[in-house]
């Protein structure tokens, strides 16, 4: 393959830059000695890292945002995996509708999605619980898992599950010890890539939570939209961390170009 | 039904339980509160009608919001195509260690929230800001430009949070070409820009409109980002109907926006499928 | 009665019909084939036996049991796909152990089991290598261990040597008959490629279109063609169409254009008729001898024999020559053909050409 020129080269940088940029400042402001926001910061302090811990209020935040991550990209798969099965295996009448269904959460603007699970907890009275956000959050990265799943499907050759079969395996075996095992990729790739959503999500949450299960990203947002001092850049800041830490996991495993287009592993 | 058919659907019916309860009915129901009266001392009253629609539709200062909303996703789409292109381009030619990198570089802060990546924008664009301060100190300007709370620095932030989804789609498409074609063109006799123009861009288009559809569809949506970087002053459509629904409370006219919204996205959506689909559809399957 | 029988098998897709009134059977211990073109319905009919796909109509009858209302988990079959079809995320010694494990068979049985089946396939020094990291042709042999090890009553094989190149597929041919010899296992094979059916079968069940058209052993299916589909689909052969007259005590008169030609007595009544005739049955002779004069038009070497093709009065005949070393007839040559009357096969003409 032919190789870039110094144009594209020049312009790769300035864009990486560009790119870089924002989050450069948010992790060079986080160290700032001073009590206001300054890039480059005048020094090197770690002031406003040990002040997370006296805001306690961020930490419980990151708590259930982890947790609620866990839960809502579990329950997800869980009910991702069976339907993308279903989906991926050939017609049946209902198959397009099923899947179009399921892919719409991609296609609804987040804030009608937020909009409409406030309206529907919140005459159950369940606004502001975990259950309430977890399930919500559920369905907004099914399509996330289902297309990483269904790519996988799609590459599953049926007569290995037929060779089990033929050597006497039940269908539940069938799926333990060969389905499952040739999709895995898919599922772990899915089941990341909807953790990191749930984790990041705002829009739809910052309807559906309370004060009691509030998360980081409401939690900055809120924060920044009342001032803006460096806390909550040194709280971006450990936040960026643990995403890039999680991405360059993701990468190693599964390609983060083919996870993000959808494609299944090859 | 055969049997494969009812295996299907019971294998979909945990997930088509979960859809339809907590994502149909409450669509549907916030289709119904749309119609639905108010008033501040009542809530909201169980009559139907369309008076919430004629607010909307009767008041410039909503059309406003609206165009406003659309402008801002139109030319952020645009911007995003014209970097992302020759971005997929570059990473398509890069060798695969430069390329993995550039891949963590230019995509991964797709993973990062964009609370922070908006914050970082902030940062950047304030009167005392990065930008404005490191201007000022050159001598290039004597008062800071305002960027902060201007539908220009709302474009500039929704840019870096859209462009990945750009490069990704035209990266895709780029991928799908035989890689033998640029060099079949190269000894027909084509230079390096013609390649690009003549071959690889043709090629790419498929790639730049499901990125446009994307990009143009999130912008227009997006609420984050205006959010943080507009405030109360620069409204677009999602953060008037947070406010209708967090601060007024006038839940049933935010829903008449909310439905209004999701129409007109729905609607952009299909005709731009419908005119891909009729354009493209023989060339590219 | 035969160890495995297909009463009337017939299989249908909606207005599809894959597999038509499908009737033979195959006797204990023997290799059979079902060879036919692309597409014929060989497939489905496999599955059929496996119990992957259910018959529209039709019996299958496996030593002496009805096997309609079976499962394809209790049949008890060894099956070799095309694919192979291995589990890409166990060894091999694990994939073979599959079906042991299945059926619960005792740790020590097993590991002897185990080792045996990886003997007969040659392949014990790599018991705990991925299939990732195997040729064509070991995976191939995987696949035929983890089939035999069940000890099945039947062995499917699906094209099991189609994907391999060319040299390594004639290898496995061999290999493939004496694995199956020594198993003593019965054994059922598709395939496409009739040099294949031909060197590996007992007996061979040719189909056309979801039917079956001869089953017979290879010597006769090749010698003795009962249709004219079964004749071009099995070698080369020439065919022409022809009016049979009347069969006299030495043979019988065929009308071809303005030439007659003189074949073998025929159990058709006068009328129209294919005639079939091998290339490697025609002997060249020089311009005034022969049977028929033509003019060389084509002439293709291909190592250990020659092909042309002689324009004739009666259209265009192909030729093979043995290569014995001496020069052959040249492009434009004129040529006499030659051949032993009881050569010609005299078949039905084909009322719907395809
Ligand atoms: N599941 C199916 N649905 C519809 N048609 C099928 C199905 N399976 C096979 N067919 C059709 O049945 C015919 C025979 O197929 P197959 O048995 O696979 O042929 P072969 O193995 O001889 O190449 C083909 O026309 C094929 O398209
Ligand atoms: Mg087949």
């Amino acid at each position: 393959m032919r190789r870039n020129g110094a144009a594209a080269i020049a312009f790769n940088l300035v864009f990486s830059l560009f790119m870089l940029g924002p989050i450069i400042v948010v992790i060079g402001v986080a160290f700032t000695p001073e009590g206001f926001l300054e890039f480059p910061p005048s020094g090197i302090s770690l002031r406003w890292f040990r002040a997370i811990l006296d805001n306690p209020e961020f930490i419980t935040a990151a708590w259930i945002s982890l947790k609620l991550g866990v839960a809502a990209a579990s329950v997800a798969t869980v009910l991702a995996v069976p339907a993308a099965l279903a989906i991926g295996r050939g017609r049946f009448a209902g198959r397009d509708a099923l899947q179009a269904l399921f892919l719409s959460p991609l296609m609804v603007p987040t804030v009608v999605l937020g909009i409409a699970f406030l309206r529907f907890l919140s005459l159950l009275g369940l606004n502001g619980t975990f259950t309430g956000l977890m399930l919500c959050h559920a369905i907004i990265i099914t399509p996330f898992i289902l297309r990483l799943v269904l790519a996988s499907v799609a590459g599953l050759d049926r007569s290995v599950e037929m060779a089990a079969i033929s050597l006497g395996a039940r269908p539940l075996t069938v799926f333990r010890r060969v389905t499952l095992p040739a999709i895995l990729p898919g599922v772990i790739g899915g089941w990341m890539l909807a953790f990191i959503t749930s984790f990041d999500e705002l829009t739809v949450t910052v309807f559906i939570v309370n004060p009691s299960t509030t998360t980081l990203p409401v939690r900055l947002f809120s924060h920044i939209t009342q001032t803006t001092d460096p806390l909550v850049a040194s709280v971006s800041a450990v936040a960026i961390l643990f995403t890039v830490v999680l991405m360059v996991l993701v990468d190693r495993l599964y390609g983060l170009d083919r996870l993000l287009i959808g494609e299944g592993k090859r | 039904m055969s049997a494969r058919a009812t295996r299907a659907w019971l294998l979909s019916t945990p997930a088509l339980i979960l859809f339809a309860v907590l994502l149909l009915v409450p669509l549907l129901m916030t289709f119904l509160l749309s119609f639905n009266s108010f008033d501040f001392y009542g809530g909201i009253g169980s009559d139907l009608s369309l008076a919430n629609y004629a607010e909307v539709l009767g008041d410039s200062y909503f059309y406003e919001i609206f165009g406003r909303t659309f402008l801002i996703a139109l030319i952020t789409t645009l911007i995003c195509a014209a970097i992302g292109v020759p971005q997929a381009y570059i990473l398509y030619r890069m060798s695969p260690l430069w390329r993995s990198i550039t891949v963590l570089i230019v995509i991964g802060p797709l993973l990062i929230s964009v609370v922070v990546r908006t914050l970082g924008w902030a940062i950047l664009l304030g009167n005392k800001g990065v930008i404005n301060t490191a201007l000022i100190d050159i001598g290039l300007i004597e008062r800071p430009i305002r960027m902060m709370y201007t539908s220009g620095g709302i474009v500039l932030a929704l840019v870096h949070v859209m462009v990945p989804f750009m490069i990704l789609a035209v990266w895709a498409a780029l991928q799908r070409q035989d890689p033998a074609v640029e060099s079949a063109a190269e000894s027909l006799g084509a230079r390096p820009a013609t390649i690009f123009f003549r071959i690889v861009l043709p090629q790419a288009i498929p790639g730049v409109l499901s990125g446009s559809l994307i990009v143009f569809s999130l912008s227009a949506s997006a609420f984050a980002t205006p959010a943080i970087l507009g405030g109360r002053r620069v409204k677009v459509v999602a953060t008037t109907v947070y406010d209708e629904f967090l601060n007024t409370l006038n839940w049933p006219l935010g829903a008449a926006i909310a439905m209004l919204l999701l129409a007109s996205v729905l609607v952009v959506m299909l005709s731009w499928n419908r005119l891909v689909e009729r354009r493209f559809g023989e060339v590219f399957q | 009665m035969a160890f495995l029988e297909l009463h009337s098998l017939t299989k249908r897709f909606g207005a599809i019909t894959a597999v038509e009134d499908l009737t033979f059977s195959v006797e204990r211990g023997s290799f059979v084939s079902l060879l036919g073109p692309s597409g014929c319905g060989k497939t489905t009919t496999l599955q059929m036996v496996a119990g992957f796909e259910t018959p529209t109509d039709g019996r299958i009858v496996l030593d002496g049991r009805d096997l309609s209302g079976v499962p394809a988990r209790e049949r008890g079959l060894g099956i070799v796909f095309q694919t192979y079809a291995l589990f890409a995320h166990m060894t091999v010694a694990e994939n073979v152990a599959f079906g042991l494990e299945m059926r619960k068979v005792a740790k020590a049985e097993r590991t002897r089991r185990i080792a045996d089946a990886l003997d007969l396939v040659h392949l014990s020094h790599l018991e705990d290598r991925y299939p990732r990291s195997m040729s064509g042709g070991q995976r191939q042999r995987v696949a035929l261990a983890r089939a035999l090890v069940i000890e099945p009553q039947l062995l499917l094989l699906d094209e099991p040597l189609s994907n391999l190149d060319a040299k390594l597929r004639e290898e496995m041919q061999l290999e493939l008959r004496r694995i199956q010899r020594e198993a003593g296992v019965t054994t059922l094979m598709v395939t496409h490629d009739q040099s294949e059916a031909l060197a590996m079968s007992d007996s061979i069940v040719v189909m056309d279109r979801g039917r079956l058209r001869q089953d017979a052993t290879p010597f006769d299916v090749y010698e003795m063609p009962q249709s004219s589909f079964v004749s071009r689909f099995l070698g080369k052969s020439n065919n022409l169409a022809a009016r049979l007259g009347e069969s006299g005590p030495d043979g019988a008169a065929l009308h071809c254009g303005n030439v007659v030609l003189h074949g073998p007595k025929a159990d058709l009544p006068p009328g129209p008729v294919e005639i079939a005739l091998r290339p490697e049955r025609i002997a060249l002779t020089g311009p005034d001898g022969g049977k028929l004069r033509g003019t060389v038009a084509e002439r293709v070497f291909m190592g250990n024999q020659w092909l042309l093709r002689v324009e004739t009065e009666i259209g265009d005949m192909l030729v093979m020559r043995y290569n014995t070393g001496r020069r052959e007839a040249d492009i434009g040559e004129t040529v006499g053909l030659d051949w032993n009357p009881a050569d010609i096969r005299i078949l039905p003409a084909e009322t719907n050409p395809a």
